[in-house]
Formats: structure tokens, sequence, C-alpha cells
């Protein structure tokens, strides 16, 4: 069995498996029993001045029967006074000296207030801090979270402050509410963080209450903009982890966040360039119970990938991706669609003429109607293959008329003049 | 009277066996069974349904939550869309053609959720159809079944005066009185009929349409307005006939007109009423034939009470006419199947009040004969006594060639059936229109519910000489795309 154990900027982890800073890490009791369920590590709920939430924080979207693809929260950072916490914080520690435990912080932009919490929490025995710079709601209008990530300078400013107050390792969250991520990544690296974290949640407006008019979620009639999580913000998190992981001034581990549900999405951060990933929406809907088949199913797929620790696989993808400009433009691939397979839902033919390049028409073959492709017309989108419902029935094939990879990049450095209309 | 039947066991127990066998979905399991729905293009279901209702359509409207324009799809293609809902052979129709059933052998439901959306309709009292503005021309329905109905409901969307005429008390024809009560209650069709009546459609119920205006005593004493069909013809410039077939087809065996004996649309019309305690059953029950009918008898007989009840068939099994569905029903209600066995006589009891036994013979089976089903015989001196208190006949109806032979003009084929033009149900006679049953020989609500469109759309282009096309009249003739260049 392969060996599941990282080491996170210092912090030993049993698996790469972390509860983000969320609901889910509230108090000690919570990180305790997630602990027991097999979490290797549990970022807690942000510490700062406690605040008072509203009521009424969750609003989601659903897809079909699927619930909660996509979650928004309006909640804030931790509500209990901060010395229950630090106490908690020190008892977890003292019962838990193996797992990864990470407070995240949050408090008002002075150097002295970061400062004090900062050795605080180092006193509690704790293994690293993560400082939120993203939460994208409520403390940015109180010019913390994601106004101090938004602004590199801030992120490098005040990542320095806490490496100065002290030793232990310093995550930065980044909030994805940012043009690009790498100038506020690399501003942290500045700043002497340790590692980086990514992503935290996504402004949005989950949606509007058809009778009442009123959006989600209802606040005394009113709604305000929360952070988007969940499963439907992978491939965000995914594209900015992946950015991160091919920058050279970027050279810290990575803690990926957004949309991790299952071992397949875990590993698909780790093969990107996470060292460990953190959780929060899935537990939110099923609860702790889900890092048992996190576990297991990493552990079985690396097995049978025959590698002997999931270190190996760290970052392994993230030099397979690169700029449109680099890409191989003789490439070409047809879709084939497997006949024995065809259940004759035309959905193939539909998305390609409505979708596509009209390049499904039909023919008959033994009395019955079938989409086949012309693959003369046909462009290779995928699209027929992502639409199609019959497992195996469409497959994308490569035509490999012999010629040599070319990009577009290297097309126009030789032959700038013909390439400006493309 | 000495055999007075009557259910043996309590009422409560009976109301119980006719509970629906299809229960509505519950709002979690309709959204559900929607989005399983794979939206198909040009949709094998919608080809399979003859009145061709866009049911990827519905669908998804019941998954996006537009119930309303859900069941305005369903009833815009066909106005009988509750009932068939419930009634229809699904097996065979939508779901057997369903991409979910050769993908996942789990077909989804359309059925059921058809009925989901029409139910919501109609609980809900809302209108989806709308009367044409009055165009000055008349038309004249007879029969108010399936097809009558539905012809109705097209002719007045298109403006016209329309009157049914019908002999039974309540609309619907086979739908309201024929169908067997845990598929479906007299409520659903009768509704149905109540929402074309709110098009402006006139019913004349309790009415019998008469070759050359007979007004016997016979007529009297059931109550029955009778008109000629010339009062008919001048009243209206167009008749749809619609009038279904006539009497369970005969035995012709000694015995036959025994008290206990019973036709089977009779029996299920005494079951319609729910008045359990006035529906006759015997304890040991013969049904005779393997139709559809057959089997919504035997099994109805077995929900009343019955201890033992046979289905007879001279044929064997693999020439039975029931779907299969409807045979799995009956063998999952432990009816006895008797195959290639016909019976010779039904024996009375000794007071000559009753049935005591049917008489039957075993049945060879010999080459195929014209109907395409192998041809039955007797075996010799194979006589042989099944002790039963009650026989049901199920041989199918009988053409009503007596009334329909008297109309100038009106052809008949050499099955008695009304001779059409297939696209707009015209007959010989132009200003004659007929579908349904009378011209099909007997086959599903929904057929004749096509039937009715159709024949609406022939008449308002014969009258005016405008061609409609109402949806579902043809399938949505899916475009080719561009030649295949190469391959």
């Amino acid at each position: 069995m392969a060996d599941l154990r990282v080491n996170f900027a210092g912090i030993e982890s049993p698996n790469p498996f972390w509860l983000a800073s969320a609901p889910p890490t509230n108090m000690g009791s919570m990180v305790e029993r997630a602990f027991d369920a097999g979490w290797g590590g549990a970022v807690w709920k942000t510490l700062g001045e406690p605040i008072v939430n509203v009521c009424s924080r969750l609003a989601a979207i659903d897809s079909g029967p699927n619930r909660m693809i996509g979650l928004n929260n309006i909640e804030l950072i931790t509500d209990r006074p901060l010395d229950v916490n630090l106490k908690e914080i020190r008892a977890c520690k003292r019962k838990y000296p193996k797992h990864a435990l990470i407070i995240s912080l949050m408090v008002e932009s002075k150097r002295e207030a970061w400062h004090e919490i900062a050795r605080q929490v180092e006193d509690t025995g704790a293994d690293g801090l993560e400082l939120n710079f993203g939460c994208p709601h409520g403390m940015s209008e109180r010019g913390m979270g994601a106004a101090m990530g938004q602004v590199p300078e801030y992120t490098c400013m005040v990542t320095e402050w806490v490496k100065e107050a002290t030793s232990l390792p310093v995550i930065v969250k980044l909030t994805p509410n940012v043009t690009s991520i790498t100038p506020p990544a690399r501003a942290a690296v500045k700043g002497g963080a340790d590692a980086l974290s990514l992503i935290n949640t996504i402004n949005s407006l989950m949606g509007v209450d058809l009778d009442t008019m009123i959006p989600h979620p209802n606040v005394n009639g009113m709604a305000a903009h929360g952070g988007y999580c969940g499963p439907a913000v992978k491939p965000i998190a995914l594209n900015m982890v992946s950015e991160l992981a091919r920058d050279a001034e970027v050279n810290v581990p990575i803690s990926g966040i957004g949309g991790i549900g299952t071992w397949r999405d875990a590993a698909e951060f780790l093969l990107l360039g996470s060292t460990t990933v953190q959780v929060c929406t899935a537990v939110m809907h099923y609860g702790y119970r889900i890092v048992e088949d996190m576990i297991d199913g990493l552990s079985n797929y690396l097995d049978e990938k025959g590698f002997q620790s999931v270190t190996e696989i760290i970052g392994r993808s993230a030099p397979r991706v690169t700029d449109w400009g680099s890409l191989d433009l003789h490439y070409k691939t047809v879709a084939h669609i497997d006949h024995s397979k065809c259940i004759q839902c035309n959905l193939c033919h539909i998305a390609c003429e409505d979708g596509a390049h009209q390049c499904i028409p039909f023919t008959e073959i033994d009395g019955k109607r079938f989409p086949i492709i012309d693959k003369q017309e046909c462009v290779g989108c995928n699209l027929c293959y992502l639409v199609c419902p019959s497992p195996g029935c469409i497959s994308m094939v490569r035509v490999d008329d012999g010629s040599q990879p070319v990009s577009w990049r290297e097309l126009s450095s030789r032959q700038p003049e013909t390439m400006t209309a493309d | 009277m000495s055999t007075t039947l009557n259910p043996s066991i309590p009422i409560e127990e009976v109301e119980r066996n006719f509970r629906e066998i299809a229960p509505p979905l519950t709002e979690a399991e309709a959204v559900f069974e929607a989005n399983r729905c794979v939206y198909c293009y040009d949709a094998p279901c919608t080809r399979a349904c003859p009145t061709h209702i866009d049911v990827p359509g519905f669908i998804k409207k019941i998954a996006s939550g537009n119930l309303l324009g859900s069941a305005r799809v369903i009833f815009d293609a066909n106005p009988i869309g509750a009932t068939c809902a419930r009634v229809c052979p699904v097996d065979v129709l939508c779901e057997g053609a369903c991409v979910e059933k050769t993908l996942m052998d789990k077909p989804i439901e359309i059925g059921r959720l058809q009925r989901y959306a029409t139910d919501d309709l109609m609980s809900k009292g809302r209108e989806v159809l709308q009367a044409g503005a009055p165009n000055g021309r008349s038309v004249g329905v007879i029969g108010s079944g399936p097809a009558g109905l539905s012809c109705a409901t097209y002719l007045a969307r298109l403006g016209y005066a329309v009157t049914v005429y019908d002999r039974k008390t309540l609309a619907g024809g086979l739908d309201t009185y024929g169908m067997a009560e845990y598929k479906m209650t007299q409520r659903v069709s009768t509704e149905e009929a109540a929402m074309v009546s709110r098009l402006g459609v006139e019913f004349k119920m309790n009415t019998l349409i008469t070759v050359n205006g007979d007004r016997s005593s016979e007529l009297q004493v059931q109550n029955l307005d009778t008109i000629s069909l010339a009062e008919l013809e001048a009243k209206h410039d167009a008749i749809f006939i619609g009038i279904g077939l006539g009497a369970t087809t005969r035995l012709n065996i000694p015995g036959e007109d025994l008290q206990g004996v019973y036709d089977a649309l009779d029996f299920i019309e005494r079951i319609k009423t729910r008045e359990w305690s006035s529906v006759p059953i015997g304890r040991n029950v013969a049904v005779i034939g393997a139709g559809n009918t057959a089997i919504d008898a035997v099994t109805q007989a077995r929900r009343l009470g019955a201890e033992r009840v046979l289905l007879v068939y001279r044929r064997s099994q693999k020439e039975m006419p029931a779907y299969e569905y409807e045979y799995e029903l009956a063998k999952k209600d432990a009816v006895e199947f008797w195959w290639q066995t016909a019976p010779v006589e039904v024996l009375s009891t000794e007071d000559g009040g009753g049935v005591a036994a049917l008489r039957c013979v075993r049945m060879e089976l010999g080459e195929p004969d014209s109907s395409g089903r192998r041809s039955a015989r007797a075996v010799e001196g194979s006589e042989f006594d099944i002790p039963v208190d009650m026989v049901i006949k199920a041989l199918g109806q009988q053409k009503m060639r007596d009334f329909l032979g008297a109309i100038d003009g009106v052809k008949l084929d050499e099955a008695g059936r009304i001779a059409v033009d297939k696209a707009t149900g015209r007959t010989g006679n132009p200003k004659f229109f007929a579908g349904g049953d009378c011209v099909n020989g007997g086959r599903e609500a929904v057929d004749a519910s096509q039937a009715g469109k159709l024949a609406a759309q022939g008449i308002h282009e014969s009258l005016t000489g405008e061609h409609v096309e109402f949806a579902g009249t043809r399938l949505p003739l899916l475009e080719e795309t561009h030649e295949i260049k190469a391959h």
C-alpha cells in the first residue's frame, strides 16, 4: 500500500487530506472527530476579533437532482472568544500530536495585532499558521480578508509581519477574486510565506427566489454577495493551482482547495502541483466520513499506477499544462461512433449541428438511422463525445498524417506576416 | 333467482384490491425521473407515440418546474392525455422506444410523468386550450369516446360549433366505461370530457343516432332520445363518426344466455360504478378469450374476490393477443390459463337458474390461418367440464355494419371497418369523416385520439380549403444534414 504521508513546508501529515478553515473546523470537538474519521490535518476556523454573524448564511445551486454542486456563504470568521479557541487548539494538538493542525488567522491591518495573535497561536503548539487573505465578503468590507489578498503589497507586508513574530510555517491563503493569481502569490512568497493555499471562495450571488423575488440567502429581505465553493469551482481552482505550480518564482508548496469531494478530485490537484488538499463543502454536505474513501481510493490508485508514495505524483501533470500558443497545431483527432453502443438519442447530432461544426449527419444501418461522423469536416472539438450518454460509444481517434508538431508560437516566429490573421 | 352473484370478500378488501396499480409520482420522484431523461433529439418516444407528443419537451418542462407548459404540450397533441397517461400500453409505445431502456434497461416512466403534468393541471382547474373564434360552421360528432373527444377538441379550437352525440349518460366512451378500474377511474375520463365541454362543445348524452328515425318503445324504455342521420346531416356541415365497435361477439354455443354469463364489457362497466355490492361475481369464473379485455376481466374478477379464475383460450399462449405485460399482470393475480381449450356449452344448474359448468374441448393447432395465427381444431372426444358459476365472454366486439352500411357512400372493408383516407379520415361520403375503433377495428385510445385529430384537420380542409396541422400531426421530420463528402 502506497505511503500517503506528506511533509508540507515542514508540517508532517499522515495523509494529504486536510479540512479547510470553515464550519467543519469550528471547534475542538469537531476537529477531533474529523481526525478520528481519518483526516490528516485541519485548518482551524479563522481566528480574529469575534464577530456577529447574520442569520441565513448559506445558499446553493443544484444541478437537476444533484444537490449543492455549488455553495455560497456569507458567514464570517469565528464567533467564539479567542481564549476558548486557543485553549481547545492546545488540547487538540496534545491529543493528536501526529496530525497537522493549522490555525487560520485574520486580524486588522496592524502589525501589533498580527504579532500578538501569531504568538498566541504558536504558544498552543499548533503546527502552522494560515493567513486568510481571501474571504470575499464581510471581512473585506472591514479592510481584511480579500481586501488584503487583492493588493500584492498588503499581502507581502502582512506576511512579513507574521514571519517576524513566529517561527511556525506560514501559509498564505489566496483569493481567486483577482485578475491574475500570480502577483499576489509572488508577493506572499516575497513576504516570506512558507506555502500557499488556494483558492478561497469566489464572489457570487446565488440566485433569486422567484416567488418573493428576493435573492438568496435572504437576510430580512436583503441579500449580499458571498463566497462560492463546491464542485462547480474545481476547474477554476485547478487552473490557478497549475499556474502557480509552473511559476518559477513561486517555489513553495501549495495546498489545493476548491471543489474537492473525492479521491479523484484530490489526485487531480496533487498531479497539478498541490502537496496537500483542503476540503470543506463536501464535508458540509456529507460529513467527515467521506475521507475514508478518499484515503482508500487514492491509495488504490497509487498502487495500481505503481507508485510507492503519494509524493511521487505531486506536480506530475503540471508540465503538461502550457500556453495555447505552444500547443501543436498539427495534432488532429476525429470523433468515432461505435454504432453497437449507439442508443440513437441523436444528442451528438444536434449538439454538432447547433453547437459545433455540422458534421454529424445520419446514415441507415440495418434499417435504423444512426448518426455518423463526417470525418472530413470533423474538427475534433470533443463536443459529441462530451454529450454522448452511452459510455464508450463516441471516442476521439487520433489521425496521424505524419506531419511534425508545430505551435502557433513557432509558426508566427517563422512567418509573422501570415499568422496575424489568425 | 337462484344465483345472485356477489363478492365473497369484505368491501374494504375489494376497495384495496382496486387501488391504482400505478400510483401518482411524488414531486421528488417526478423531478428525479424528469432529470433522468436524456432529452433525445428527434426522440424515439415521440416517434413511437401515435399522437407524437413532444415527450422530451414535456418532460424537461417538468424538470424546469413549468408544469402548466408541460400539460399544454401534452394536451396540444393529445386531448385525452390524462387518460393515455394511465391506459396506454407504454411498454410497446413510448417507454418501449426509450433510449434509457437500451442504456440501462430502465426506460423513463413517461406515462407516469405525463400523468404528473396532467394531474397538476386538472387539479388546479387551469385551461391550456382555447376555442377558436366562431367560424359559423357546425360539425356533429357521433360518439364521445377518445376519437370523438379528440375530433371535437380540435374542431372547437378551429372555431367550429360542435355537438357530440352519445347514447351513454357519461361522456368518454370506453375511456369512461371500459378501462380496468385499477388503471383508471371514471373521473379522469369525465374530467377530460369536461375540458372539451369548456371549449364550447355541446354534449347530447343519452342520445341514439338512428338510421331512419326509429323511435321504438324499446328505446324510450332506455330513456334515450333519438336523432336520425337525416336530421344530423341537415343540422351540420360535416359529421364525424367515432362510434367504436358494437356488442361483444357471441360464442354461439348452448347455454350462452344463461343467467351468470356476461359480456366482459358489461361486467367492466358495472365495476366502473364502484358500487361493489351490485357487481356480479362468482366463486369460480371462466373468462373466454385472451385479448387485453380478457385480461382486464380476469384480473378484476380476482380483485372482486373470485376464488378461482380461469382464462380459456382456444389457441396457445404464443398466439395470445394480449400484451406481454398484461399477461404478466394476470399471472401475478394467480389466474389459471387453459390454453388450447374451447367452450362448447355452458351447463346450467339443476334449477336452470345459473351456471354450473363450462363444457370444453381440447384444441389442436394447425397451420396459420388468414389472421396469421395458427388455426385451431377440436380434438375429437376430448370434452370435459370445468365447474364454474360465472362465465365472462371477452371475444372482441362486432362491427356496427347495419348502422354504417346505411349511410350513403360510406364504404366498409371486408372486416366491416369504415374505409377512410388515412390522412384526413374522410369516408366515401365527403360529408362524413370517421376515426377510432370503427375504422381501425379496435386499437388503443391513443390511436383513436390521433385519428380524431387528423379527421378534424380533414374536416376543416374540406369545408374551408385551408390546410392546418396541429401538434403531432406528423413526425417532426428531421432534416437530413449535408451529404457526407467522403469517408
